[in-house]
């Protein structure tokens, strides 16, 4: 324990580069997908093409994205970015096109009805309704990111990863669990306060419709 | 850059072939664990209900760790190579099968289950006629899931010494080399890509099958 207690402040500042290395990429991740999700929503071929693409890019383990981004981008934070937001548009594109669907066809009528336009419809009735679902994708899709985010200290981004590697080179077992196990804390917190958010949407969501 | 590439396997086909058996076997052996521990837990979790809730909150758990921390995190303990690749594998792969059994042999219809024993099935004869034929799809898919994320995480195995196609990209990284750099990373990519179509036919096959007998 007596290293992690002297160096807390490098765990911090790696700690730190890790969240904004993948605020980063969720915000990019999230400009790219609302408009493809809306856009193909009610498309189904543009879904199903959308969905195969974005479904070959996330099957690529992440390393080898890594290591294929390489030869156009070099190392560094630009092409750890790209791949996390890579990753992310499956899920992200998918729950917000699946949210939108999902919103029943009289509450779109009644939208009609009332003279709403296109654009205040999705504002108003469709975007909110369609937001338990989107949080569910944005929860697995920070886990992802923090996973692979860890991955990316090996091209120099830096983050809890770098804790990682440096261990290993060093053969330093302290420090290799002390990256391993605060990587893995940051992913579960992530988790359980997205799930948090998403059970109080859901039951917001419910008693409103 | 593409002749590149292709004189690269051209002069080291021996290492390219040597790193994807590892690879393969590496997954192959991970995933026949996973399946070997994660499908009888299944089974006995589904009968005992009070175990059922802990467990299941554990493997969620689990299924969070990102896959370099659940590598390296027992480096320590079980040191470097196949063995500790192997582990670290199998325990990634096991929450994804383990929750699909677990739900889905849950989920049949209850109406079902009941008509069975009704008919004087036992236990033993509900789960092994009732249960598990209506709930193989969705067994199925959670096998196919854990398939690709082993064959994926398995190229992090080279940073513990646990061999497979991610050595052809550590090494490229650590004498530049690109052509080996992008050998490595097309073989994994293309590895993963085949075996989420290979997982994904044989579970169309199995929806198939179970689908004409119900």
């Amino acid at each position: 324990m007596s290293w992690i207690l002297e160096n807390y402040d490098l765990l911090a500042v790696a700690l730190g580069e890790h969240i904004v290395l993948v605020a980063t990429a969720l915000a990019i991740s999230l400009v790219i997908a609302f408009p493809l999700g809306i856009w193909t929503a009610r498309r189904p071929a543009l879904y199903v093409a959308a969905m195969t693409a974005t479904g070959v890019l996330y099957t690529i383990p992440a390393l080898a994205l890594f290591a294929l981004l390489i030869p156009f981008m070099g190392l560094g934070k630009a092409p750890a970015i790209t791949a996390l937001v890579l990753y992310s548009l499956l899920i992200l594109v998918r729950n917000i096109a699946i949210g939108i669907r999902e919103v029943p066809a009289e509450l779109i009528e009644a939208a009609d009805g009332m003279g709403y336009g296109k654009g205040q419809r999705l504002l108003r009735i469709e975007l909110p309704l369609a937001l338990p679902v989107i949080v569910a994708g944005v929860r697995i899709t920070v886990v992802t990111q923090i996973a692979v985010a860890t991955v990316a200290a090996y091209i120099n981004a830096g983050g809890l990863g770098d804790i990682i590697f440096q261990g290993i080179a060093q053969d330093f077992g302290e420090k290799i669990v002390a990256g391993a196990v605060l990587t893995s804390l940051l992913a579960i917190a992530a988790d359980e306060s997205l799930k948090h958010v998403e059970r109080r949407l859901r039951a917001a969501t419910s008693e409103r419709s | 850059m593409q002749s590149d590439v292709l004189a690269w396997l051209a002069d080291n086909r021996q290492a390219f072939e040597t790193a994807a058996s590892r690879h393969l076997t590496l997954s192959a052996t991970a995933l026949v664990a996973a399946l070997a521990l994660a499908l009888p837990l299944a089974l006995v979790l589904v009968r005992w209900n009070r175990l059922a809730g802990a467990v299941i909150a554990a493997v969620n758990v689990l299924r969070t760790i990102p896959s370099l921390a659940l590598l390296v995190a027992f480096l320590p303990l079980i040191g470097t190579g196949f063995l500790p690749a192997v582990i670290a594998l199998t325990l990634y792969g096991l929450p994804a099968i383990l929750i699909n059994a677990y739900t889905a042999l849950r989920e049949v219809d209850p109406d079902v289950v009941e008509a069975g024993l009704g008919q004087g099935m036992t236990d033993r004869q509900v789960m092994r006629r009732i249960r598990l034929p209506l709930a193989l799809p969705v067994i199925f898919a959670g096998i196919r899931t854990a398939a690709v994320q082993i064959v994926s995480a398995a190229t992090l195995a080279a940073f513990i010494g646990g061999g497979g196609l991610g050595e052809l990209i550590t090494a490229g990284m650590g004498t530049l080399n690109i052509a080996q750099l992008m050998v490595g990373g097309l073989a994994v990519a293309a590895l993963a890509m085949a075996t989420e179509l290979a997982f994904a036919a044989l579970e169309w096959r199995v929806q198939r099958s179970t689908g004409a007998a119900a």
